[in-house]
């Protein structure tokens, strides 16, 4: 593959030769007894047995150097019904039990996410896919529970821009989940990295596609599968008939986003071909990412967390010059309230949310006005997503909400600035600036 | 259905759309509006400081030749002089003519030109010579990599030559979208952590390189170019079908279909990546060859050109027997011995 070394030399991409088949006489490459059934790269085929100890071994791997996770901890394995989730609640399954070495020590639960209302899924299927889904549930030790989206109540707005997520979140905190594992795997991490890459999420790709997600705050999200490529899901869930359930993809209503993704999935998989180690290459990258927030940022680590994604803001407006770039190109279609907002003069926020009792009537008379108020607490992903929606679909009034509060809480903050004295470790930090 | 009116003078038929927002113009507010958006660029970046001498990388393509025109125009308010330098890499046939195209240019503008040739400060090596020799050992794409090393040292010395204290290329938001996409598809994290900024400040006596287009798209500095009226060379080099940039570009492509800000999104993305202490590239320390920045013995020009002289272009790139997976470990031992090899001459 055209891949770089760690020093700027860069060797010559050079086409694979095919890998070679299990063929007769050979042997697995680790043991050198077994019948090889596996080619896990190319070159190297693996018995079964072998492959088994290679599977879990990552898995365990994966848990242990991170160590996160600790005994008796209440962990929320989210189960999509897919292949690498589905993986993913077979090891733990298997690494609870007994007989296995070195126990697995934490408390599981799984939560299965039922989307075929999103999915414009019939009323027959979701049920026939649902009977599926707990039959496989029935047969396990640990609790499960299954949400579909009318039970939780949330709007189709975010559900479209961040999709599952709020939902095993919302689980997750009703019955003291403390994490959330999901099952994405090496490949759809890859993909995920560069779509997001894509997407104007520079920043955050760490938390996007790192082992850890923190940004909930009291619920951690960890991704015990980033190893385990696509193909290793598959060949491991069909030596060891690891049970899924079939679910169509989710028709999401934000048609840019979405296309994004597969677009860079189609990519990804014709360069692949061509170059083998495009999708270990692109994961093994997004482990040197960090997070830290810019050292410029104004508003320090600690800043304000975007609306949506709950990441910290990565507009300043001051010096960015994309941010520039956005504003122009966007200035000649918002209207004046909203231009005032980006400027960042302050309009007094309406006390009441979207035009209900109380409404100061002038600024936001219309559900509409209560837009910029939004938009200056999106990260720039998100305002750019917000822009692909149909432009009739309300807001969520949590998310108003919230975005009135903020306001309130910066305005009050300024008004009484000036009467606030500082302490003198404050004062130090901004003479030294 | 009639022409609807600029939205910026009100006045004018609207002659086109930006690529971005779909905002309708005449040519000239479109202009000016690129004109300003390159002056926004330039000061908030604080890029070209007042009286400094700009060397203009100038390759008679679009890029270039745009970025020669604006700043030609935004000289007197930014207080900064102006060189051409072209860099003449011997590629026959296609280098001549784009070089007669920068000479009409550099006269009309009445702008001093320097062309700097491969030929003269690389001990003869032309980019046909090192193809021909990479070509012997069945991988004619590392060509680019060569011409892409030695071009910014060629650049490095035409504007010593004219004594200019900053370099511009013309560089735009598509370029810089692409090389991120490519870092990342090859892995390059060094080269990501290096890069994203407005380019580079200078370190260890290197001059300071920026890039004014950075944030322009390239439907619009072809649009630029033909409002007003702009002569420049357009066809592609012959070694550029080999090169793997064109898998990122036809992703950018694909991109932009879907999202017409795509290549903003990722310029976006680059500024604000953030990765770990350990892969940042050392302190570049001087080449024991040649003095120019270096972080290792022998700087990667040297590095290359040592390995032509001593018919073995593979060695500084990075020869090795391929199993097939990559082998980094590999990579970086051989190149480290390359280098070794070459310091101990």
């Amino acid at each position: 593959m055209c891949q770089v070394g760690e020093d700027y030399v860069d060797p010559p991409p050079r086409e694979c030769p095919p890998a070679p088949r299990p063929g007769r006489g050979q042997k697995c490459v680790k043991c050198k007894e077994g019948k090889p059934v596996v080619a896990v790269r190319a070159g190297d085929a693996f018995c079964r047995d072998c492959f088994k100890a290679f599977y879990i071994h990552k898995f365990r791997a994966m848990l242990g150097k991170n160590r996160l996770i600790f005994p008796g901890e209440k962990v929320l394995l989210a189960w999509s019904g897919g292949p690498s989730s589905s993986s993913m609640v077979w090891q733990v399954l298997e690494g609870l039990s007994q007989h296995s070495a070195k126990r697995l020590r934490f408390v599981p639960g799984v939560v299965y996410v039922d989307e075929g209302a999103v999915c414009g899924q019939s009323l027959e299927d979701r049920a026939k896919t649902l009977a599926e889904v707990q039959q496989i549930l029935c047969s396990i030790s640990f609790p499960w529970h299954v949400v579909s989206l009318e039970e939780a109540q949330m709007t189709s707005i975010t559900w479209l821009l961040c999709p599952r997520s709020h939902l095993i979140l919302h689980v997750a905190r009703a019955h003291s989940y403390s994490k959330v594992m999901t099952g994405d795997s090496c490949t759809r991490l890859a993909i995920k990295l560069m779509t997001n890459l894509a997407l104007g999420r520079g920043a955050f790709l760490a938390w996007d596609t790192g082992f850890s997600d923190e940004r909930y705050g009291d619920v951690v999200v960890v991704r015990p599968m980033r190893d385990h490529t696509l193909k290793e899901v598959a060949f491991y869930n069909r030596l060891f008939a690891v049970p899924s359930v079939f679910t169509p993809a989710v028709d999401t209503k934000a048609p840019e986003k979405a296309s994004i993704h597969r677009l860079m999935e189609a990519f990804v998989h014709r360069l692949q071909a061509q170059f083998p180690s495009t999708v270990s290459t692109v994961y093994r990258t997004s482990e040197k990412l960090a997070k830290a927030p810019r050292e410029s940022c104004a508003e320090g680590p600690q800043g304000p967390r975007c609306l949506l994604c709950l990441c910290t803001l990565d507009i300043d407006a001051a010096d960015s010059a994309t941010a520039f770039g956005v504003q122009t190109s966007a200035l000649s279609q918002m209207p004046p309230s909203t231009l005032q907002a980006e400027a960042g003069i302050p309009t007094t926020p309406c006390s009441a949310v979207g035009g209900g009792p109380g409404c100061c009537g002038k600024a936001c008379g219309r559900e509409g006005d209560s837009q910029p108020q939004v938009i200056k607490q999106l990260c720039y992903s998100c305002r750019a997503n917000m822009k692909d929606l149909p432009s009739l679909d309300p807001l969520p009034p949590y998310i108003l909400a919230e975005a009135q509060l903020r306001s309130q809480r910066a305005w009050v903050m300024q008004d009484i600035q000036e009467y606030l004295i500082k302490d003198s470790a404050d004062e130090a930090e901004t003479t030294e600036s | 259905m009639p022409a609807p009116t600029c939205a910026s003078c009100h006045a004018a038929r609207a002659a086109l759309r930006r690529p971005r927002s779909g905002q309708a113009l005449c040519g000239p507010c479109f202009c000016s509006a690129f004109e300003a958006e390159v002056l926004h660029t330039v000061v908030a970046g604080r890029l070209l400081p007042p009286g400094a001498v700009v060397a203009v990388g100038a390759s008679g393509g679009k890029d270039s030749t745009v970025l020669a025109h604006v700043l030609r125009e935004l000289a007197p308010r930014l207080d900064i002089t102006l060189r051409l330098v072209a860099v003449d890499e011997g590629i026959s046939g296609y280098r001549d003519a784009a070089l007669a195209a920068v000479r009409r240019q550099a006269a009309r503008w009445e702008l001093p030109l320097t062309v700097v040739a491969y030929e003269d400060l690389f001990g003869g090596w032309t980019m046909d010579a090192v193809a021909r020799s990479t070509a012997g050992t069945g991988r004619s794409r590392s060509c680019c990599t060569f011409c892409g090393v030695l071009r910014r040292r060629a650049l490095e010395e035409g504007a010593r030559l004219v004594g200019a204290t900053h370099i511009v290329t013309g560089h735009n938001a598509d370029d810089v979208a692409e090389t991120v996409l490519m870092n990342f598809l090859r892995g390059d994290a060094a080269r990501l952590a290096r890069g994203g900024g407005l380019g580079s400040p200078g370190e260890g006596g290197a001059l300071p390189r920026c890039r004014p287009l950075q944030f322009a798209s390239q439907k619009e500095v072809v649009l630029y170019a033909h409002f007003r009226r702009l002569d420049y060379f357009s066809e592609e080099c012959v070694y550029a079908p080999e090169a793997f940039r064109g898998h990122a570009r036809d992703l950018l492509k694909l991109l932009e279909a879907a999202r017409p800000t795509a290549a903003l999104d990722l310029v976006h993305s680059a500024e604000r990546l953030a990765l770990a202490p350990a892969v940042q590239p050392p302190r570049p320390g001087a080449c024991s060859r040649c003095g120019a920045l270096a972080s290792r013995a022998l700087c990667q020009a040297c590095a290359l050109l040592d390995g032509l002289d001593r018919g073995r272009p593979r060695l500084a790139i990075g020869e090795r027997e391929h199993r097939g997976g990559a082998d980094v470990q590999g990579t970086r031992g051989r190149a480290q011995a390359a280098v070794q090899a070459a310091a101990a001459f």
